[in-house]
């Protein structure tokens, strides 16, 4: 056991999902060719000026309100100063003393204990250019088509004692985020990115000790293991009885070390102050209502619908809203065939197992949730084998199509033919005289045995039920 | 065609008279600052080429009887308004090769008339300064006195209205750098409200207070000038969304009634006494119309010099760090991204302009923003109360335009300081979001100098101090320069 506690606060960025960026018209896509989406306003020519996108505005007080937060009726915009190649303009527009959002909460669970932690701000600034350093050439090239997408940072109290508490929040906010469609979370594209202020002090201590902060953290699992080796780090300093720096600190992932990128002393001075070019902003409560009501159905009133209105498992709707692709599609298979259980066992069993199976992949789904629901709906009503719906579900993710369409073409209905049904079931009793012996004795295990054999022989031909009432009638005979 | 101080009333007529073509009237404004303007240098760059191009579209519209209020008319614009394809320089090494791909709104809405473009007036680098010795290209001459200056930092733009190398020009005001060109070389200058006109294209000095505004012959020419230039633009957040009035509405209206405030302090000892005479006697000449004089006080004024420079600086200061060097303009030597950017800055902005940036970036810095940033912020406060104050009591307020007629060239070159207090007439005009105007209302004895005078309005009634001006040209005869 350490002897040491630590303590980690979390700066978070994400791109919202305006159209356009927050203070010109370029389109605010993620990639297209370097400098395509960029004009006079975002690269920051002389004499051109900022407008505020009100859309991103609306997409912050929503962020706000998703996590609890005061939001300010009165908000303005500062620069920040300094000087980098990605930064045209040598400031960036943001928000220092009167952001959009103030002090709120967001729960969470880890492993099973539910914990409350708390929002210091949000705020509305721009997102920077990219650098592109060619070693081999020996220059940089900038790419300004991400300079001036709007972002929100999200700064959280100190309330972090564990890289598990961390993730857990992480997902969450992932969550939050993504159902109320402010951001769309994909890490590896850089839309939602988070630094890790760190410090360890010793148990009992109430004080804090001095902190780092971890950058270039571009996953969670990056940002679990970033937690651990520099927290290993400052408890080796502390045991070899020398001082933690304050200092930002870059991890590197293939090293799995961090490194020092600048300390305090070399902290810049952002010279802030308010930005004259944007006139700052006064909300209605009639306006702040609007946009609360325009919020969509966050993940647990999700959760609460399934379980409650639905009666699904509280687990399995843990799972199906833990992915909001896997969400929306349930929604839209449910909508089509109103049997929500038969569905979410379906999409958990079958779909989202061949998901982690790697055969399929929920953002190149070749289908939808109302085709889902059909096969779902074929299967419940006994006119396609559950063999058979494993087939069609197979055919519909590799090349598409309905489930009517493939069945109609492969063949695989279920046909009540009787007369083939009575063929085959007889075919297998003349054919094994010992188990029809067996169960003429008490042994009803053999059941399965015939079972088995005329399913097999029937490949969804007729019903389970009618097979199964055959036999009986056949062996009792 | 007669063209010494011709007004652009008088350019319509001709033109849609038939008198003169478009392009016979741009040639001969062209030939003009051939002959002249190498002893004046008030142009960085003639656009011979566009202004005939220009001029004959014009009269493709003049003859299909389309013509409005500008159309045709040939006009200068200062180097810092950017014009898609025309290099903008702010009279700067910075931006000596820098050729804006877009347009000004103020560019645009001209276009939109088929105005004529001449050519690119000089200014003071970044349009920092009252004297046009500080533009890295053209230290502009006084057409009254070429050994002294234009003002500024509209000097360019106010030299050539004044000698007759062109009709009007845009120019911009940060503190002053319409009217006191303006007043210096004996043409009237309006700076209107901020936010009458869009600042989309003007390389910003200092964004809170810089407004774009006509120089011309007289008061009659800013009010057709500005029709063309006002109104809100959706690509400037800080433009008013107001209502436009015709600018021309209330001029040749009596001024009988008319309230003008003449704040004392700035009649003290420290204005110039032929200055002061001749403001006075104009102020006597309106109560002959039937203006009533308003004695009043504002104390503020005496903050008003520290409280406009620490603002314009530590404005400036954000504005001018995108000179880095690495996108355009002048790219200096280096290794590393800061090698670069230090030696592009150091020899990019020349000694005004890094003068400012050290004091704004200062006034920002951690620790010092609460002593000076916060302070100026408060003293506007103060200037804002104190100007509502007197306009409770008049219409408009009259002031001199400047402490001093055009000085010697070099006359102020090592003294910063006694450079900045010759801008306490006209900064908190910008500080407070007013309109102002310029006019000439006399001439020093001793070197015939222009001496001006400025009209104050409340914000957005530009209406009223372009009436008030006008009332005084009216009975006001000019005297040209002669080169």
């Amino acid at each position: 056991m350490s002897a040491y506690y630590p303590t980690m606060g979390l700066e978070i960025h994400a791109e919202l999902l305006t159209n356009s960026k927050v203070f010109c018209t370029c389109s605010a896509e993620f990639g297209g060719t370097p400098n395509s989406r960029c004009c006079p306003v975002c690269s920051g020519l002389p004499g051109t000026l900022p407008v505020l996108n009100q859309k991103a505005v609306e997409y912050i007080i929503k962020a706000g309100y998703v996590m609890n937060c005061d939001i300010s009726r009165f908000t303005k915009w500062d620069r920040k100063n300094y000087f980098y190649p990605d930064l045209p303009k040598a400031y960036q527009i943001s928000q220092m003393p009167r952001p959009v959002c103030l002090s709120g909460t967001v729960n969470i669970n880890v492993n099973g204990e539910d914990k409350v932690i708390r929002i210091n701000r949000i705020h509305l600034e721009e997102d920077a250019g990219k650098l592109v350093h060619d070693d081999v050439n020996r220059i940089s090239l900038a790419d300004y088509n991400r300079c001036g997408i709007p972002l929100i940072e999200i700064v959280t109290e100190p309330d972090f004692h564990s890289a598990d508490e961390v993730i857990a929040f992480l997902e969450k906010i992932k969550l939050l985020l993504q159902y109320a469609g402010i951001c769309d979370c994909k890490m590896e594209q850089g839309s939602i990115r988070c630094d890790v202020n760190i410090s360890i002090a010793p148990k009992g201590s109430t004080e804090l000790g001095t902190r780092t902060e971890l950058k270039n953290l571009n996953s969670l699992k990056a940002i679990s293991r970033a937690i651990e080796v520099e927290i290993e780090r400052q408890e080796e300093l502390l045991e070899n009885g020398e001082r933690v720096i304050q200092q930002t600190r870059r991890f590197n992932e293939a090293l799995g070390e961090t490194t020092a990128m600048r300390s305090k002393e070399d902290a810049h001075d952002y010279r802030y102050f308010p930005d004259p070019d944007i006139p700052p902003i006064i909300f209605t409560e009639e306006e702040l209502d609007e946009i609360k009501r325009s919020i969509p159905e966050l993940p647990e009133q999700r959760v609460a619908r399934y379980v409650d209105e639905y009666g699904i498992k509280r687990a399995d709707a843990d799972i199906i809203v833990g992915d909001k692709r896997v969400c929306d599609f349930f929604d839209a298979a449910i909508a089509q065939y109103d049997n929500p259980k038969a569905v979410a066992n379906y999409i958990i069993g079958e779909l989202m197992r061949r998901i982690n199976l790697g055969e399929a992949d929920m953002d190149a789904l070749k289908f939808g949730g109302a085709e889902f629901a059909q096969l779902v709906e074929f299967m419940q009503t006994d006119k396609i084998s559950q063999a058979n719906a494993k087939t069609i579900l197979r055919e519909m993710i590799e090349n598409g199509g309905t489930p009517k369409e493939i069945a109609d073409r492969d063949d695989l209905w279920i046909k009540e033919d009787n007369d083939l049904l009575a063929k085959v079931v007889d075919e297998i009793i003349a054919n094994n005289p010992k188990p029809v012996e067996q169960y003429k004795n008490g042994d009803q295990k053999v059941f399965g045995f015939f079972m088995g054999q005329a399913n097999k022989a029937l490949k969804g031909a007729a019903s389970p039920k009618a097979i199964q009432e055959y036999i009986r009638k056949k062996l009792s005979e | 065609m007669e063209l010494t101080r011709t007004t652009l009333r008088a350019l319509r007529k001709a033109l849609d008279s038939k008198e003169i073509s478009a392009p016979e009237l741009a040639s001969e404004y062209l030939g003009r600052i051939g002959e002249q303007d190498g002893k004046l240098l008030s142009y960085i760059t003639v656009t011979k080429d566009k202004a005939m191009r220009d001029a004959e579209n014009a009269q493709k519209i003049i003859d299909s009887g389309k013509a409005t209020a500008l159309t045709g008319i040939p006009l200068a614009v200062k180097d810092n308004i950017c014009i898609d394809g025309v290099r903008t320089t702010c009279a700067s090494k910075m931006l000596e090769n820098f050729i804006p791909p877009y347009n000004a709104t103020v560019i645009e809405k001209l276009n939109a008339e088929g105005y004529v473009l001449l050519g690119r007036t000089s200014m003071d680098e970044f349009a920092m300064g009252g004297s046009n010795q500080t533009s890295a290209f053209a230290k502009t001459k006084n057409p009254y006195d070429l050994t002294r200056v234009p003002g500024g930092s509209s000097g360019g733009s106010a030299a050539a209205v004044s000698a007759s190398l062109a009709p009007a020009a845009l120019g911009s005001d940060t503190g002053g750098s319409i009217r006191q060109p303006s007043s210096f070389c004996g043409v009237t200058g309006i700076k209107p409200t901020y936010g009458r006109v869009s600042r989309y294209g003007l390389v910003a000095f200092a964004s809170s207070l810089d407004q774009i505004g006509p120089i011309c012959n007289d008061a009659r020419d800013c009010a057709i000038l500005l029709n063309a230039i006002c109104g809100h633009d959706r690509h400037d957040a800080t433009s008013a969304r107001v209502d436009t009035p015709d600018f021309t509405e209330k001029l040749g209206q009596p001024v009988k009634g008319m309230r003008i405030a003449m704040p004392k302090e700035f009649f003290s000892d420290d204005i110039d006494g032929e200055v002061r005479t001749a403001v006075e006697n104009a102020a006597k000449e309106l109560e002959k119309q039937g203006a009533v004089l308003v004695q009043c006080s504002m104390p503020g004024l005496k903050y008003a010099i520290p409280a406009y420079y620490l603002i314009a600086c530590a404005e400036a200061a954000s504005n001018l760090s995108r000179f880095d060097g690495i996108k355009y303009g002048f790219r200096g030597e280096g290794r590393t991204f800061e090698e670069l950017i230090r030696d592009s800055r150091s020899r990019g902005f020349g000694e005004e302009v890094k003068r400012r940036i050290l004091l704004g970036n200062y006034a920002l810095s951690s620790g010092y923003y609460d002593a000076y940033y916060k302070k100026a912020l408060a003293l506007k406060q103060e200037i804002i109360k104190e100007y509502n104050d007197i306009f409770e009591l008049a219409d408009v307020i009259l002031t001199p335009t400047a402490p001093t007629p055009a000085y010697k060239i070099g006359a102020q070159d090592n003294d910063p300081v006694k450079m900045y207090m010759a801008d306490i007439c006209t900064v908190t005009v910008n500080i407070a979001k007013l309109p102002g105007i310029s006019t000439t209302c006399g001439y020093t004895a001793d070197g015939g100098l222009p001496i001006g005078m400025s009209i104050i309005g409340k914000r957005f009634d530009e209406q009223t101090i372009l009436q008030c001006a006008d009332a005084y040209e009216q009975g006001f005869k000019p005297v040209a320069p002669t080169l």
